[in-house]
């Protein structure tokens, strides 16, 4: 079941694509949106809201990678690991969030605080290594200045 | 040494607001484009300047606008595109532009949009980019409130409303036609051409797509004129060019300069040089899809055609730097990595032979290569190659395997050799 919240904002959505199913990564945004990611039942809601099969949603859903399929931490990690990094040393840094969290990409710390997960480039390749919590952006991070940074995220 | 795309843009402070912008100039090129030029005349003005496309093709954005269906029998609804999906990885020059004078932005596309008479934009934007989209909404919401965007622009007939539409990842969507399918709703696939989207695009409407940089050169065209444009540059692609160089440098960072500059130039004085201890080895010149350059090609001309005559291509004119600590083995798995993840799987070649090539450079990087594997890899790189897969990710993931090969095979041999990277 959608909650109204959801379905006004998805038919704001609506009025501004030519058929419903345009609509879909928007309708998928907004329930991530309101429940931090999206469950088996809420694919299937939004499908019947949107005239599509469930299977049509979850090939959308399943391709984006920022769309949850599993639930996540209260706050989400997202390393890059791309090349830029990968020369100024986001392995190190890696090393040092598993030691810290003691979880590895893809999973969640058993208090539900962090969930940790790899990125694509997130264009700062300047300021390597570079990771988001959330939708901070932290860039020249290094081993000594994780500790600090995490504190503020509980 | 003029650099009209980042004059107002002052790092650290926010960005003009419309006002602002406005004392500075800005929207003026709108008011010349919509009262004074038909939309022709500004096709025109853009192909002599001859601004090529800054998300890495370079073909000429005029010449691109001109196949837009134009006249009374053309479609009603066209769209205008900004690709704003900066996600080639070591790219960050279009976070710059975005974050650092949104309404130039938005002034290129109200003007291109004019030009091929599209009445929707949209501005593609990728999630991680948060803060550009913020700063984008207020400035639509701004422009709106001046009359620069909605119904009759200035008072003329023409009329554009734009919109703000952000991703949920995948490096797939920066691809024109994938993202299209992306604003549609659907996987971020490629799409056959022909159709093009000029003529067939978003919901089968004529569109154009191009990158955030290019659009932010159209203001300035249409102030100055296409020879001002063209004396900009110390090559015969018009204009300058923001080039940005990352990796163990003194001082990585992005700058405006006259397109056509060295690379040498570039890296030693704008980027300070190597750091202390480290000597440059590689060079990938316009993202992770280019061949590798070496320290023998520090002369060459930063243009479209001068680094493809060297072997490689500008792309996005944002330079990663690999230095001689840096294994090349790993580099390249790095790189490979990132192409096998980012494979949308649509077509069987870059599907399956990315994640083959992922594998082969990891044991070859852990010690467990075998020489036949330098064949294998060769052979990746002519079955990847251009014309044999659906869109130009797999080719691109080739350019710098292929280059690594055949400037650093040596390191490559070693690791085979030696069973172990000799880098650790």
């Amino acid at each position: 079941m959608l909650q109204e919240s959801e379905i006004l904002a998805i038919e704001h959505e609506l009025t501004l694509v030519p058929h419903k199913s345009a609509a879909v990564i928007e309708a998928l945004k907004i329930v991530q949106q309101h429940r931090g990611w999206v469950s088996d039942e809420a694919v299937a809601a939004i499908a019947t809201h949107l005239d599509m099969s469930p299977a049509a949603v979850d090939s959308i859903a399943t391709f984006y990678n920022l769309i949850f399929r599993k639930p996540v931490g209260r706050h989400v990690i997202l390393l890059c690991d791309s090349i830029s990094c990968y020369v100024m040393g986001y392995k190190t840094l890696y090393a040092a969030l598993q030691k810290q969290l003691n979880i590895r990409f893809g999973e969640t710390t058993p208090d539900q605080r962090f969930t940790l997960l790899p990125n694509a480039c997130l264009g700062c390749c300047d300021h390597a290594p570079a990771l988001m919590i959330d939708a901070n952006l932290h860039t020249d991070v290094t081993v000594e200045q994780l500790e600090t940074l995490l504190e503020k995220y509980v | 040494m003029e650099r009209p795309l980042t004059i107002n843009i002052h790092p650290g402070q926010p960005p003009l607001n419309l006002k602002e912008y406005e004392s500075v100039g800005g929207y003026a090129a709108v008011r010349k484009a919509v009262t004074n030029l038909t939309p022709q005349e500004v096709q025109q003005l853009v192909q002599e300047s001859n601004l090529k496309g800054r998300g890495g093709a370079g073909f000429n954005t005029g010449f691109k606008w001109s196949f837009v269906p134009m006249g009374p029998d053309a479609p009603t609804t066209k769209y205008l595109i900004a690709n704003a999906d900066e996600m080639e990885p070591g790219t960050f020059k279009d976070r710059l532009l975005l974050e650092g004078n949104p309404h130039q932005l938005i002034e290129g596309m109200i003007i291109a949009a004019y030009a091929i008479q599209a009445n929707i934009a949209y501005v593609f934007l990728r999630w991680a980019y948060k803060k550009a989209a913020e700063l984008i909404t207020k400035g639509i919401q701004e422009a709106y409130a001046k009359g620069y965007l909605g119904k009759n622009i200035l008072g003329s007939p023409f009329s554009l409303d734009m919109y703000l539409h952000t991703g949920v990842g995948r490096y797939m969507c920066g691809e024109e036609t994938a993202l299209l399918n992306a604003l549609e709703g659907k996987r971020a696939t490629p799409r056959a051409k022909p159709p093009f989207p000029q003529v067939s695009g978003l919901f089968g409407k004529p569109t154009i797509v191009n990158n955030v940089e290019t659009f932010c050169c159209v203001p300035h065209i249409i102030n100055n004129g296409a020879a001002w444009f063209k004396s900009l540059s110390y090559s015969e692609d018009g204009g300058t060019k923001l080039y940005g160089v990352s990796g163990k440098v003194k001082r990585p960072g992005a700058w405006e300069l006259p397109m056509g500059i060295t690379m040498r130039e570039l890296i030693e004085e704008h980027a300070g040089g190597m750091k202390n201890g480290y000597r440059l080895k590689g060079v990938l010149p316009g993202g992770a899809s280019t061949d590798f350059l070496t320290d023998k090609h520090l002369d060459i001309k930063l243009d479209f055609k001068s680094v493809s005559a060297a072997g490689s291509r500008l792309g996005t004119g944002t330079m990663i730097v690999m230095d001689d600590a840096t294994c090349p083995v790993g580099f390249v798995h790095n790189l490979q990595h990132f192409f096998a993840q980012e494979s949308c799987g649509w077509c069987t070649p870059c599907r399956e032979g990315l994640p083959w090539v992922e594998k082969i450079l990891w044991s070859i990087e852990n010690g467990n290569g075998r020489e036949e594997d330098m064949e294998l890899l060769q052979m990746h790189t002519r079955l990847l190659g251009p014309g044999n897969t659906f869109c130009a990710l797999a080719p691109g993931a080739m350019e710098p395997l292929q280059s690594a090969i055949k400037y650093f095979g040596d390191d490559f041999l070693t690791h085979i050799k030696e069973k172990k990277c000799p880098y650790q």
